[in-house]
């Protein structure tokens, strides 16, 4: 699991009239996006959950999916992480996080 | 003007849920939230670089939503508020306008590499207003709800793009007569080793039609960084999984492209409406492809109050795969009897067509629908259709007010 820099450097055009054919381009400006402030809830498992999941992505995109999802929802989710994507999850901690989310994301009030 | 659609509040660290970080949720108290009109439709309004203000579906990789008003203040839909959707984390790549090259390999008699200053100073350029929508659109709209990105209906936009037809692109490498598809790849990638890198594939009949176009300006400026600076692939009037962006790669292919972007993902099911019974899995399925038609009210938002007796005016926009909008009508009751809209300038068969309509309500609530007929004489359903991918809503658009 490796932390993504989320900074780095970008040459961008900074005015409209240095476009058209010209082919003038500006300076490198810096690509700074804003601070990920999205976070797991507590419940079991939750570290194996963050660090996996979070490896390759902002956990909002769990945060997110509906509420009262039925029961293979996020075991759904999780395969389709490790067979679709790629993500080299042991299938204990595969388990865990499947447990961590139903626990923590399956309730209608989520 | 508030849109009911994405309440904006002061966000007090409800969006986080039960946040396990105080620190997260101080930060977001300080942040305004917009709320998508769906359970967990909660979503932190940020600013990207070269963003405005906007609807942030996710962090890492970048997913942002335009505020729905947006569409009503402009037919073109404004750089800074275009949404923004990636699926993989390693992006946006780096992007030296200086050293960018296009490389045309694969089933070509002359393997080339083109500069973007050559892309841009020895084409002749072509530029057209085009609808860039995402295939899940609106699919937190869907019942029962599906997995996936949760848009409500802001990951849509209507540019003016320009670069140089692919058509020129591919002839100066010489297709094979072998060639079948044309697969094109962006600078970005994923995070992980095993990720399968997101490339897209069109047929070569569809990417030699002069109309696809490797685009470098939007809207008369540089692309955002956030869209796809310097190049990405236009292909209007096709939902936007093909208009790949940082496009640095172009690969044709003496066979269909078989990746997991192709064969596993962005499938509808192979009938007319891309829909089954929800609940249910389809027999087969096909890539997704033209988008269908889509109309929209944008003036007054949901649970607007208005004046009864008195001239309401309505306006918005209706769009298709590329046939251009015939006609927009509007209901007042429900869709039990509709009248003609008027359209507005026409900007193209592939871009937004504006309307507007001007009605006089009763006292009471009323239940305002608006449906649109494409030149090929395709229109909307009454009920939304469903599949499980929460793919193509075209559904008829309500908004309910009350006239008092």
């Amino acid at each position: 699991m490796r932390a993504i820099a989320l900074s780095a450097l970008f040459a961008v055009a900074a005015a409209a009239m240095l476009s058209s054919s010209a082919g003038v381009r500006a300076a490198p400006v810096a690509y700074d996006p804003p601070p990920e402030t999205a976070v797991l809830k507590p419940g079991p498992n939750l570290e194996t959950a963050n660090n996996y999941c979070g490896a390759c992505h902002s956990v909002d995109y769990i945060l997110t999916q509906p509420p009262g999802v039925g029961g293979g929802f996020w075991q759904g989710e999780v395969t389709k992480m490790t067979k679709a994507y790629g993500a080299d999850i042991p299938a204990d901690d595969q388990k865990k996080i499947v447990e961590y989310l139903n626990a923590a994301y399956r309730k209608p009030s989520a | 003007m508030l849109d009911r659609r994405e309440l904006l509040r002061a966000g007090t660290g409800a969006a986080l849920g039960a946040a396990g970080s105080l620190a997260a949720a101080e930060a977001l108290a300080a942040d305004p939230v917009a709320t998508l009109p769906f359970a967990n439709g909660e979503r932190p309004i940020v600013r990207y670089p070269q963003k405005r203000p906007m609807l942030q579906l996710t962090a890492r990789p970048p997913q942002l939503e335009t505020p729905f008003k947006v569409f009503d203040e402009a037919t073109l839909t404004p750089n800074d508020a275009f949404f923004v959707r990636y699926h993989l984390a390693d992006t946006p790549p780096p992007a030296d306008p200086d050293t960018w090259h296009v490389d045309v390999a694969g089933e070509v008699e002359r393997p080339v590499s083109i500069a973007l200053n050559a892309l841009r100073t020895q084409f002749k350029p072509i530029e057209y207003v085009a609808v860039l929508q995402c295939s899940g659109n609106s699919r937190g709209f869907f019942e029962p709800r599906v997995g996936g990105g949760q848009a409500g209906n802001g990951m849509m936009g209507n540019a003016r793009w320009k670069g140089v037809p692919l058509k020129a692109v591919l002839e100066k490498a010489g297709v094979k007569a072998s060639a079948k598809q044309v697969q094109f790849d962006g600078a970005d990638g994923p995070v992980m080793q095993g990720t399968p890198d997101f490339a897209k594939a069109l047929d070569v009949s569809h990417v030699m039609d002069g109309e696809v176009m490797l685009a470098f300006e939007m809207n008369g400026k540089d692309l955002p960084l956030l869209n796809g600076f310097p190049v990405r692939l236009i292909v209007p009037g096709w939902y936007g999984t093909y208009w790949v962006k940082h496009v640095n790669q172009i690969t044709v292919l003496d066979h269909p492209l078989d990746n997991f972007w192709m064969k596993t993902a962005y499938r509808i099911p192979d009938n007319d409406c891309a829909c089954i019974a929800p609940g249910t899995a389809p027999t087969s399925t096909i890539p997704i492809n033209r988008l269908n038609t889509r109309s929209f009210i944008t003036n007054i938002a949901d649970g607007a109050k208005v004046k009864a007796h008195k001239r309401t005016h309505l306006r918005g926009m209706a769009f298709d795969g590329g046939s251009g909008i015939r006609s927009v009508e509007i209901s007042t009751d429900g869709g039990k009897s509709w009248k003609a809209a008027k359209l507005g300038p026409d900007l193209g068969k592939f871009a937004f067509r504006p309307w507007t309509a001007d009605v006089t309500l009763s006292h009471g609530a009323h239940a305002l629908k608006v449906r649109a007929v494409s030149n090929t004489g395709k229109g909307q359903p009454m009920e939304p259709t469903w599949n499980p991918s929460g793919y193509m809503r075209n559904v008829v658009e309500t908004v309910h007010v009350t006239a008092a």
